[in-house]
């Protein structure tokens, strides 16, 4: 900020550190209640900020799976968490991989329809999952591909704004790059390996994280099409731990569980990071 | 080393009743070894031919040929040539060392003939200690050398530069100009070089090809090109500042005559002169006399006198035709507003038909002036 006046910076200060808490208080009672016993949570209202000591248990059970002393079974997490993984994985690369083909396709071959074609791409940006979920269910579910990592992923992978990134970074390339490469007698996949890739990896990378994050929080897809507890990702994980009814819910395990969710895509988001920005900023050409 | 040939040579844009005509039936011989600089201005078509040779460019119609090989539907790869591009067009991601071997690699040569190919270049163009750092890395020269390396390294039949040294600054420029002389003098391999500049055509080339619109005006060594312009185009192309073009005969002869009493007519150039025709003077073969004007000298009203050092350039007039004089410094100089003579050996008069442009050859008058 230009101007430098001792209120201004108290308001700006204030404003975010109220932003700070907003975000952060429900993530800190999230961590609290995944350090207390089920009767601590429910028995104290409003119930205790301050860390309980049952961490080691609450969070034993929530990944390995177990018996509560109410007699509640509880599900392990860590398989739902490899399946998240996985799923995310090949949510992230798969997009990757079909978005970079699909723009290098369009911004350097002339066919015919090209321009149709990329318009197609691009309308199916307006198009969200749940728009064409029913259908696409339907495709999934007479291939027989219920409750398979590929019913799971595979529907997930085209993607409209990849694509549109990739060909805007593309359009930059200059042509005299893509001529030096032709007279040095470079193949259009040798120019693709050797040239496109490396220029577009702070993008990729970008693109990773992006796209991991969105291939972990799936939420819809997985609850329509997996019914098999060994396919079940995480996030529906959770909701499978809200039992309703008589016996009553968990809490602490819950919440245990939730912070196993949020662990990798913060993982990669801060391991990522560096990359993430640039890719994000795009700076050296 | 390669010979290149052009034979009818077109290039359209679009089909049928909509293309654009750029290139329109083009001929020319380079022989093996030679340094040809095609010169023209900007849209006259000399970096599509150049693309055309290198393969970037369909060619539309006619043949062209490297050492006798039809290289029309040649991938550029397979054309035996290499270029080197306006902006260098380095790759921005690979070393200097990598830039340059990109090619060797794709053509799968053994790495220890690539590192020795790469060596040799890098040491010819002074870059050797250049090899691992990246193109951002380096000053503008130094690109330019690297991406001349990575032509050389590929011992094409033939270089093609396009306009390589228009993003250098001028100290630079006039540098890398006798580098690349140097470098032809050594290597000999037929090279093809488009430029906009005429001061780099004329000091680079042992031929040149002037060309305007599509079409070829001149091919010829700098040296007869200069001298004897074959158009018009080419007179007011070449030479800087340009050559003098006087249009308006009946005007001059009207001044010459009222001022000496004794109009210049065309038959004053020699026989067989016609009088529509346009009288051409280079700046420098204009001799100011300081006397009055009398039969054979042209009266010359000085406007404007720009010094450059070692001459000086005289705008005036001789009637309503604006001339420029050019003078070296040491000479005395006339004031602005002076009145003086010109002489101007009719030797070293151009005439050109006013009609088609081209050049009109005539006997030199037998009588001195």
């Amino acid at each position: 900020m230009v101007e430098n006046r001792p209120a201004l910076t108290v308001l700006t200060h204030l404003t975010l550190v109220l932003g700070v808490v907003i975000v952060g208080f429900p993530l800190y009672v999230v961590v609290i209640a995944s350090t207390q016993t089920a009767q601590e949570i429910v028995q104290n209202a409003p119930m205790s900020l301050w860390p309980g000591d049952s961490i080691a248990e609450n969070y034993r059970v929530a990944l390995w799976g177990g018996v509560l002393n109410n007699g509640g079974r509880v599900a392990p997490a860590w398989p739902m968490m490899a399946v998240s993984l996985a799923s995310a994985l090949i949510i992230a690369f798969g997009k990757i991989a079909i978005s970079l083909l699909s723009a290098f396709a369009i911004v350097f071959f002339r066919f015919r329809f090209r321009t149709a074609c990329f318009w197609l791409i691009f309308v199916t940006l307006m198009l969200p999952i749940e728009v064409r979920i029913g259908p696409t269910y339907s495709v999934v579910a007479s291939l027989g591909l219920l409750n398979t990592m590929t019913g799971l992923t595979v529907p997930l992978m085209a993607s409209a704004t990849a694509t549109f990134l990739f060909r805007q970074f593309f359009l930059t390339v200059p042509d005299e790059l893509v001529e030096a490469a032709r007279i040095d007698g470079a193949s259009p996949m040798q120019f693709f390996r050797d040239h496109l890739l490396p220029l577009s990896a702070t993008s990729v990378a970008a693109l990773f994280v992006i796209q991991f994050i969105y291939g972990w929080n799936q939420y819809l897809w997985p609850l329509l099409m997996t019914t098999n507890e060994t396919m079940l990702p995480i996030v529906l994980g959770i909701k499978r731990l809200l039992t309703g009814g008589d016996a009553g819910t968990d809490w602490n395990i819950v919440m245990a569980t939730a912070i196993l969710a949020m662990v990798p895509p913060a993982a990669v988001v801060l391991l990522m990071q560096k990359w993430f920005v640039r890719g994000l900023v795009d700076s050296e050409k | 080393m390669g010979s290149l040939s052009f034979e009818r040579v077109s290039k359209r844009y679009g089909q049928g009743a909509r293309a654009v005509p750029v290139i329109a039936g083009l001929d020319a011989q380079i022989a093996d070894g030679e340094f040809v600089v095609i010169v023209g201005p900007s849209g006259c078509g000399k970096s599509t031919l150049l693309r055309m040779v290198a393969g970037l460019e369909d060619i539309t119609g006619g043949e062209i040929r490297i050492d006798g090989r039809v290289i029309n539907g040649l991938e550029p790869a397979q054309r035996d040539i290499a270029m080197v591009f306006q902006n260098y067009a380095l790759y921005p991601h690979m070393t200097v060392f990598q830039n340059m071997a990109y090619g060797l690699r794709i053509a799968g040569l053994a790495s220890d003939e690539i590192e020795r190919r790469v060596g040799h270049a890098a040491r010819i163009l002074e870059i050797s200690e250049l090899l691992a750092r990246k193109p951002r890395e380096l000053s503008g020269g130094q690109r330019q050398r690297v991406a001349m390396g990575r032509a050389i390294v590929r011992q094409p039949k033939v270089f093609l530069f396009d306009e390589p040294l228009s993003n250098l600054d001028a100290r630079l420029r006039a540098q890398t100009r006798l580098e690349i002389r140097r470098l032809h003098a050594e290597l000999r391999t037929t090279t093809l070089f488009v430029t906009h500049d005429q001061v780099e055509a004329m000091t680079l080339a042992e031929r040149m090809i002037v060309m305007n619109a599509g079409a070829i005006e001149q091919i010829g060594t700098p040296e007869s090109v200069y001298e004897r312009p074959a158009s018009l185009f080419v007179a007011g192309f070449i030479g800087s500042p340009p050559m003098n073009l006087l249009r308006d005969w009946a005007a001059l002869g009207a001044a010459t005559g009222a001022a000496t009493g004794a109009p210049l007519r065309p038959a004053a150039l020699g026989s067989g002169v016609q009088s529509n025709v346009v009288v051409g003077v280079r700046p420098e073969d204009a001799v100011i006399v300081d006397s009055p004007p009398f039969n054979g000298l042209w009266p010359f009203a000085v406007e404007v006198i720009e010094m450059l050092g070692a001459e000086r350039l005289i705008h005036g007039r001789v009637g309503t035709e604006a001339i420029i004089v050019r003078q070296e410094a040491s000479r005395p100089a006339p004031r602005a507003g002076q009145q003086v003579s010109l002489h101007i050996s009719p030797s070293k008069l151009h005439t050109f038909d006013a009609r088609t442009g081209r050049r009109v050859e005539h006997a030199a008058p037998s009588k001195k002036t």
